[in-house]
């Protein structure tokens, strides 16, 4: 039980948008995996990358790591990361971490791959 | 240290897939003692945050150690859940242990502030002879369920633990 557990993420693609849609909670055993698949994806090199965040209950802070390292990682690269659909109990930790406002955090994927079109 | 028999003791190892069933052992607890969802949750990810710091930090990764986590209830000053987790990796100097400036947006280095900021008390120690124990409180909500968790303790059978 100590080579971390897989994250099941769903990845669509709508024009110049990768969704990708993590399921399930996201904690210090999932986050590994999950920092893996993002790497994939913007190794793609994507315009833009929509993180759809509404088949996630949890997160802890190694999710929220995973997810500033990908914010770093998308500046550097040129693409737009968005965070979409997040749950309250979610929000609520992005909240006290004071991050709310460094992501782009919109209601749900729909209305992110809108604002792009 | 304890003064209140536990509602809950349990030793686990070192593994981060194991967070995810003693999360949801303490978010049935909290839901049972009366805090609402949202402070449910907040109690769910200060022990996922505690634990996953054992892991990495107290451990360094190591799969084989252990950890003890215990929950009362306690009555006075306030009627408040308290949480001790304990393990025997690597001592820290608790007053070196403190959350780093948030405007420096950076990954890691967010549990101890997510942990302080969740819970009435967050207190960490030395234990003897090794490791560390941290010590976690929140109130309970004063209208809850009442009598479902009283200061009986032991089996149905024998009245012992």
């Amino acid at each position: 039980m100590t080579s971390g557990q897989e994250m099941n993420i769903e990845i669509a693609k709508h024009d110049d948008a990768v969704v990708a849609s993590p399921v399930g909670e996201i904690d210090l055993a999932r986050s590994p995996s999950l920092r893996n698949h993002l790497a994939e994806i913007f190794a793609e090199k994507p315009a833009r990358l929509i993180i759809d965040l509404a088949q996630v209950p949890y997160m802890d802070s190694s999710g929220v790591a995973t997810l500033v390292e990908a914010l770093q990682l998308s500046r550097s690269k040129g693409c737009t990361l968005i965070l979409a659909g997040m749950q309250d109990r979610v929000h609520s930790v992005f909240e006290i971490a004071r991050l709310d406002t460094v992501f782009t955090i919109v209601a749900d994927a729909a209305t992110a791959i809108q604002d792009g079109s | 240290m304890t003064d209140a028999p536990s509602l809950i003791r349990v030793e686990l190892l070192s593994q981060p897939e194991l967070l995810a069933p003693v999360r949801a052992m303490l978010t049935s607890l909290s839901e049972r003692l009366g805090f609402d969802d949202v402070e449910t949750g907040h109690l769910a990810l200060a022990v996922d945050e505690a634990l996953a710091n054992v892991i990495r930090h107290g451990y360094e990764g190591a799969a084989d150690g252990r950890i003890w986590l215990s929950a009362s209830v306690r009555e006075t000053p306030t009627r408040r859940l308290h949480i001790e987790i304990e393990d025997q990796g690597r001592q820290v100097d608790p007053d070196q242990i403190n959350p780093r400036d948030l405007d420096d947006v950076r990954p890691g280095g967010l549990g101890v502030h997510l942990m302080r900021e969740v819970t009435d008390t967050c207190e960490f120690e030395r234990r003897t002879p090794t490791g560390m124990r941290l010590v976690l409180e929140k109130s309970i909500p004063t209208a809850r369920p009442s009598g479902r968790y009283d200061k009986s303790t032991g089996t149905p059978e024998n009245g012992s633990p």
